[in-house]
C-alpha cells in the first residue's frame, strides 16, 4: 500500500470533507403567495452530520441572496474554490457542530444552482422559464422548505439559521410554522427593507433590465446573457455589503494624502477589485434569479399581514430566538436587529441579542469573527445539551 | 451576594416576568427559572458574561444600561432587578424611575459608602476607601455614584418611591442584629425592594 495521503486526508479535521449535492423532486403543485402555481419542483440540497434516532437534531440553513445548497465541505478536495459558502461555521467542532446536528442546506426555488428556477425548463413552452418564473416570496420559500422537511421526515428543526435574507426565512419559519422551529437564529437581518435598501436593489435591477442582452428576460432562449448588467448589479450590492472603514483598510484609502500616486493606487485597486468581483459573479449567477431574489427581499415584511404590527406577527412564535448584528453593517444595521429584538420582547418571546464589533459590514455574517463564532457556539452547544438530556 | 439572590428568589412570584439589569452570567435568572418558572431577560454588556448566559440558555440582551431603558415598554415586567450596578450608572435617579415604569416593583442593591471601614479610611487615612467591595482606586473605578443608605432613603422619599422592604448585610453577606440596629454604619451592602407610590 502506498503511504501517499489521498486528497480526502488532506482536508482539515474540522471539515465535513467531500460532499455531494442531492436533489428532491416534488410532484404536488406549489401555489405562491401571488396565486401563481409551480406544477412540480426540484430542490437541490446537501446534508452534513447524522440525523439522530428521535429525528430531533436537524438544523436548517437558509441562504441569502446569492447563496445555495453547498454550505460546507468540498466538492473537490483539491480545489479550494469548491469550499462551501459557510464552511467556517459548519463542521465537526465548528459553531454549528456536525457531531451534534444534522445540518441541511438547500438551494431555494427561483435559484440558479439546480433547484427549479428561471433557468429550468418550463414544460408548457419547452423553453427556460426566464422572466416567466413566478415571483416567489420569503413565505413561499418557507412553504417549500416545509415540504422539504416532510420529505426528509423532520417534524421540527432544532434550529433554523440564516444571515441576511436567510435570517428573514428563519423569522418567517418561526411565524408560519411555530410548532416546527425550536430555535430561530436571525443574523444580520431586518424586519423589512428600508427605503434606501429598496433603492439599492432597484438600481441593481435597472442595471440588468437595461442591458441590451437581457431580451426581456428571455436571454437564454436567445442564447445571450446580460452579464454587464448583472456584473454592475453585483458591484453595487457588494459595495453596500462592506463598510467605509473596512474598504479603507482593504485598499489603503485611510492613508490618503496629497501624493497623487497613492490616490491612483486606490482608484486602480478599487476598480480592478470591483470589476473582478462583478465579472466573476456574472459568470456564475443568473440575472433573472438576481431580479427574483431582490424582489423577494423588497417585499419581505411579516408585519404587513398583521396591520403592520410586528409584535402581533411574532405573538404566535414559540421558538427561542438569537439575534446577532454587526456594528458596521449599514445595509441591515444593528438598529434594525434591535427592532426585531424589541418586538420579540413585547411579544413575550424568548430572545437573546448580541451586537458584534466588526469592520466588515454586512458581509461579517459570513466571516470567521472570533466573538461572533463564540456566540454561535455558546448558543448551539446549549441546544445540543438540551437534545442529549 | 448569594444572600441577596436568595431573598430575591423568595420574593419573586411563580411565573413572574423578570428583567435583570447587569445580569452577569445569568446565575440568578437560571435559579429563578428553575425554582419559580419565571420568564424574562438579562441585560448585560460584558462579552464573556453574555456568552455565559447563552451557554446556559438564559435570555440575554446586549445593551448599555447607561443608554437608558426606553426600549422596554411600560408595565412589561413584574419585577426589575439591579444587583450592585446602581453606583456605576450615570443617572441613577432616572434609572430607578425607569425601573419602576417598566416593572411593578424593583430590587436594587448597592455598596453602602457609610460603612464604618469606609469612614475609617476616609477619616484616618484621608483617602478614598478601597476594600473588597470597592476594590478600585478613585481614578479607575466604574463606581461614579457611590451613596450611603441615608442618601438612598432620602432619594426614595423625594421621589415618593415606596420602600417595601430593606435588608442590610455585613461583610459576610448576612443580615444580623447589629446591621439592623446600625445599618448605615455596619452595613456593607444594602438591598431595597421598591414599589411605585401608593
Amino acid at each position: 500500500m502506498s503511504q501517499t495521503a489521498s486528497p480526502q486526508d488532506q482536508v482539515a479535521s474540522d471539515s465535513v470533507g467531500v460532499v455531494a449535492p442531492q436533489y428532491a423532486e416534488f410532484d404536488e403543485p406549489l401555489t405562491m403567495e401571488n396565486g401563481a402555481t409551480l406544477p412540480s419542483f426540484r430542490l437541490m440540497y446537501e446534508t452534513y452530520g447524522k440525523l439522530n434516532a428521535d429525528r430531533t437534531n436537524a438544523v436548517l440553513i437558509c441562504h441569502a441572496l446569492s447563496g445555495h445548497h453547498h454550505a460546507a465541505g468540498y466538492h473537490d478536495p483539491n480545489d479550494r474554490r469548491t469550499l462551501g459558502w459557510w464552511d467556517n461555521c459548519i463542521g465537526p467542532g465548528k459553531p454549528i457542530d456536525t457531531n451534534d446536528f444534522f445540518v441541511v442546506a438547500l438551494n431555494n426555488i427561483g435559484g440558479c444552482h439546480g433547484s427549479t428556477g428561471p433557468t429550468s425548463n418550463n414544460p408548457e413552452i419547452n423553453e427556460p422559464y426566464g422572466a416567466d418564473f413566478p415571483q416567489v416570496t420569503v413565505g413561499d420559500w418557507v412553504n417549500s422548505q416545509a415540504r422539504f422537511a416532510d420529505y426528509l421526515g423532520i417534524d421540527s428543526f432544532a434550529a433554523v439559521i440564516g444571515g441576511s435574507l436567510g435570517g428573514m426565512q428563519a423569522m418567517q419559519w418561526a411565524i408560519d410554522y411555530p410548532e416546527r422551529v425550536r430555535n430561530a437564529l436571525l443574523i444580520a437581518c431586518a424586519p423589512n427593507l428600508s427605503a434606501q435598501n429598496i433603492a439599492f436593489n432597484e438600481i441593481a435591477r435597472q442595471a440588468i433590465l437595461k442591458d441590451r442582452n437581457f431580451y426581456d428576460g428571455r436571454y437564454l432562449a436567445a442564447a445571450s446573457n446580460p452579464m454587464d448588467g448583472l456584473g454592475t448589479a453585483r458591484m453595487l450590492g457588494h459595495v453596500t455589503y462592506l463598510s467605509a472603514d473596512g474598504m479603507d483598510l482593504k485598499f489603503g484609502g485611510d492613508s490618503k494624502n496629497d501624493e497623487t500616486d497613492d490616490y491612483y493606487d486606490v482608484v486602480g485597486e478599487v476598480t480592478s477589485y470591483l470589476q473582478y468581483n462583478g465579472e466573476k459573479f456574472a459568470g456564475m449567477f443568473d440575472a433573472n434569479t438576481y431580479l427574483l431574489m431582490t424582489h423577494a427581499l423588497d417585499k419581505f415584511d411579516p408585519a404587513r399581514s398583521f396591520d403592520n404590527d410586528l409584535v402581533a406577527a411574532l405573538k404566535n412564535a414559540t421558538a427561542r430566538f438569537l439575534v446577532v448584528s454587526f456594528s458596521t453593517d449599514w445595509r441591515f444595521a444593528p438598529e434594525r436587529s434591535r427592532e426585531i429584538v424589541d418586538a420579540l420582547i413585547s411579544a413575550g418571546c424568548d430572545v437573546s441579542y448580541a451586537d458584534v464589533e466588526s469592520l466588515s459590514g454586512h458581509d461579517s455574517f459570513l466571516l470567521e469573527i472570533p466573538r461572533y463564532h463564540r456566540i454561535l457556539t455558546s448558543y448551539m452547544t446549549q441546544i445540543a445539551e438540551g437534545l442529549a438530556a | 451576594m448569594k444572600q441577596a439572590d436568595d431573598i430575591i428568589i423568595d420574593l419573586v412570584n411563580p411565573n413572574a416576568r423578570v428583567l435583570d439589569l447587569g445580569c452577569g452570567d445569568g446565575d440568578l435568572l437560571c435559579r429563578l427559572r428553575q425554582t419559580k418558572s419565571v420568564t424574562g431577560y438579562g441585560v448585560e454588556i460584558e462579552h464573556t458574561r453574555i456568552e455565559g448566559c447563552l451557554a446556559r440558555g438564559v435570555n440575554v440582551i446586549e445593551h448599555d444600561i447607561d443608554a437608558g431603558l426606553d426600549r422596554f415598554p411600560t408595565n412589561s415586567f413584574d419585577i426589575v432587578i439591579m444587583n450592585e450596578t446602581l453606583q456605576a450608572i450615570s443617572e441613577p435617579r432616572t434609572l430607578v424611575r425607569e425601573m419602576l415604569r417598566i416593572g411593578e416593583e424593583c430590587v436594587v442593591t448597592f455598596p453602602n459608602f457609610a460603612y464604618w471601614q469606609c469612614r475609617k479610611q476616609l477619616f484616618f487615612g484621608g483617602r478614598m476607601p478601597v476594600s473588597k467591595h470597592l476594590p478600585n482606586e478613585w481614578y479607575d473605578t466604574p463606581n461614579i455614584h457611590l451613596c450611603t443608605i441615608h442618601d438612598f432613603d432620602t432619594m426614595c422619599a423625594a421621589e415618593n418611591v415606596r420602600v417595601i422592604t430593606r435588608h442590610v448585610f455585613d461583610q459576610h453577606g448576612r443580615e444580623t442584629f447589629p446591621t439592623r440596629m446600625l445599618p448605615n454604619v455596619l452595613g456593607v451592602t444594602a438591598f431595597y425592594r421598591l414599589g411605585r407610590p401608593t
